[in-house]
């Protein structure tokens, strides 16, 4: 097995600029920088903060449902003939998906800085759904940016953020889609900062969101290295595998193996329908180096250096850059990248909810897409650990119409 | 420092600026996307706006993602795109008709496509094509003193940065320090887009932002009528106008006189800026 070079504790932070390398930074409009200058000196100030802290935590244990179970996949294990295939289940967090972590400890936070009024971005649903969540439960107005095409696919996450008495806007600008409503929220924001707090979804945007929405998803690696430990007798797999859209569920699993040289870490894209142009969301593959949302990362985008069309079966994959941390800890030889395309994350998804009875999100589907043939070539002796990022009830349609489609359950999965 | 305090006063865009005071005036400085509605009416309407006053053109590099950018721009951006536009069609434009127009211009632009092609690139394409000045909307100067200013400084090109009426003293004086030729005051802590009225606090922090700023301060976003202009003009360097004419070319892309009506609508702009 390959062996890593751990990167040191301070390699591992950005700098002050929020740049990891020469990634990340803080590319935005000046009428951006009062808020992101306040937003992260409140961030170094409440994430000592033991009151903080601990509020936090109270939550996450009472509200949220943490620690997440981590689950020997046994007939999944089995099916595959390889190494044992641990699954970490964000799937069983309230509202289904890790997102909760993220979107309550901004929340938390914006309540601590008085702000009264909380907006985000969704693409799926899933990361509008948590930050509406979280509003409710602390009592903030919540205003989430959706494009039209994604609310018309996603209509009952729609409502369901609706039902948390959140307002869902419609952003009818571009492609209508995840990379529309973050702009259409930074817009918002530049308006509105005075009261209200931007909840970003992922480890994208300036400083100082990637490094605080990882810090708030390091808890799936953290939880997953002690369960390990009990359940496999090693802390450490052999390979740890999450999807990765903005990626953050990937950074908050990655993020406690990054000093464990002899962990291999893969992260999985969007192959979408294939590599041609506009047909996936792989920027590992597909992308070069441009700046889109305030840093300087792997986009998705033509020679002129516009920002061009994504596809995933996947809403949350379905994303034209990608972390800045992920492409340094790339560029480092620490993550290893591939994809799955739509095709293979559907299988991913019949066959996990066939030999475990866990339906997984599609995004999360991916992942195991990965690990169906990865485990194959491992000794069974070795131990890969899947971040199960959500659960696939709100894919449900999504899959059964990709079925009817392609003519077969599973697209002759079996 | 002497050698870019000298190339300062030299420039092309610090000349205008340096007429228009010895009149006793403010400049006047239209923004236009370039491309809208088309690349081959884009020179037409360039003409329109010196004719109508134009003192400096901001020419509007459209971008897929324009996160500063009120509905009216973004729209005006979009037909661009789909009209074909983009950083090198832009450049051609200039390189073809600057000198015929005789003012300066301003490249307006997000910083990706700057980027594609490489700042160095970017910076030699761009002096070749006789651009002014550029400012990059999301790269403040945090990161572009490090990333674009070098490049741009040694081809002779102005760099222009925007103050916000958020930004602290520490971040006036850093944009200030960082710009050349004039800096860019923005009316509103909003994206751009026309408003019925002007902030009733906007002289004030003008006055301010003069105070710490050695070079001519220019105030845009959120001004669309000859009133509003006449009431920015007491107290800013530049008048910057934006929403009104992209508005203005969305709403008579089709008709064959449209340079005649945007000439017609700068002249008024520009009235209360003459004597």
């Amino acid at each position: 097995m390959k062996v890593r070079t751990p990167l040191s504790a301070a390699a591992m932070e950005p700098d002050e600029g929020g740049r990891y390398g020469v990634y990340g930074g803080r590319y935005a409009p000046e009428t951006l920088m009062a808020p992101l200058e306040e937003l992260s000196r409140a961030w170094d100030r409440l994430r000592r903060k033991r009151t903080f802290q601990r509020r936090l935590n109270h939550l996450l244990e009472h509200y949220v449902g943490r620690p997440t179970p981590l689950y020997f996949a046994e007939r999944l294990t089995e099916h595959l003939g390889g190494a044992r295939v641990y699954l970490k289940r964000e799937d069983l967090l309230h509202t289904g998906a890790h997102k909760i972590n993220n979107a309550l400890g901004q929340v938390l936070l914006a309540k601590e800085m008085g702000k009264t009024r909380i907006i985000a971005e969704t693409g799926a649903g899933q990361h509008g759904v948590a930050t509406a969540t979280a509003a409710a439960l602390l009592g903030l107005d919540c205003v989430v940016y959706m494009g039209e095409e994604d609310m018309r696919r996603q209509r009952l996450n729609v409502y369901r953020m609706q039902l948390l008495g959140a307002e869902v806007a419609p952003v009818d600008a571009g492609s209508q889609t995840l990379k529309d409503a973050i702009n259409e929220a930074f817009r918002d924001w530049v308006a509105s900062f005075a009261d209200t707090h931007y909840v970003l979804g992922t480890v994208t945007g300036p400083e100082p969101y990637p490094r605080m929405v990882r810090q708030f998803h390091r808890v799936i690696g953290a939880e997953a290295r002690r369960q390990l430990r009990r359940l496999a007798g090693t802390p450490d797999p052999d390979v740890a595998v999450a999807c990765v859209g903005g990626g953050s569920n990937a950074m908050g699993l990655f993020s406690a193996f990054l000093d464990r040289p002899d962990v291999l870490l893969v992260g999985v894209e969007a192959g979408g329908r294939g590599p041609g142009p506009g047909d996936h969301a792989a920027r590992f593959s597909g992308g070069t180096l441009g700046v889109l949302h305030g840093a300087r990362t792997l986009v998705l985008q033509d020679e002129e250096g516009q920002v061009v069309g994504t596809h995933s079966v996947s809403a949350g994959l379905d994303y034209p850059a990608v972390g800045p941390e992920h492409v340094f800890l790339h560029e480092q030889g620490q993550i290893e990248f591939t994809s799955a395309t739509d095709q293979e994350a559907i299988e991913g998804f019949h066959l996990l909810s066939a030999t475990e009875g866990i339906l997984p999100a599609l995004e999360s589907a991916h992942a195991i897409a990965e690990v169906t043939r990865r485990a194959p070539e491992m000794e069974p002796d070795r131990v890969i650990l899947v971040n199960l990022s959500g659960r696939g009830d709100k894919d449900v349609e999504s899959v059964l119409e990709y079925d009817g489609a392609s003519g077969a359950p599973g697209g002759g999965a079996e | 420092m002497s050698a870019r305090r000298k190339r300062r006063s030299n420039s092309a865009i610090t000349a205008a600026f340096s007429r228009c005071a010895k009149r006793k005036r403010s400049a006047f400085i239209p923004f236009l996307v370039a491309g809208d509605p088309s690349l081959e009416a884009t020179p037409d309407l360039l003409r329109a706006l010196v004719a109508g006053g134009a003192d400096v053109i901001e020419l509007g590099v459209a971008f897929s993602d324009p996160i500063a950018d009120g509905p009216t721009i973004q729209r005006g951006s979009h037909r661009a795109l789909a009209a074909g536009s983009s950083l090198s069609a832009v450049l051609g434009i200039v390189e073809r008709h600057r000198e015929e127009l005789g003012v300066p211009i301003v490249l307006f632009t997000y910083y990706n496509p700057v980027h594609a092609r490489g700042v160095d690139a970017f910076a030699a394409q761009a002096a070749d094509s006789g651009v002014d000045g550029v400012l990059c909307v999301d790269l403040p100067p945090d990161e572009g003193l490090r990333e674009l200013q070098p490049a741009l400084e040694q081809r002779g090109v102005d760099s222009i940065y925007l103050i916000a009426a958020t930004s602290t003293r520490e971040r006036i004086d850093r944009a200030a320090a960082a710009s050349n030729g004039f800096v860019y005051y923005t009316a509103r802590s909003d994206v751009t887009g026309e408003r019925e009225d002007l902030i009733p606090t906007l002289a004030r922090e003008v006055k301010r932002v003069r105070r710490r700023v050695r070079l001519p301060v220019a105030v845009g976003f959120g001004i669309s009528t000859p009133r509003q202009v006449e009431e920015v003009a007491k107290v800013a360097h530049g008048v910057v106008v934006g929403s009104a004419l992209v508005r203005l070319v969305e709403e008579n892309a089709a008709q064959p006189d449209l340079a005649a009506r945007l000439e017609r609508r700068v002249g008024e702009l520009t009235e209360p800026l003459r004597d």
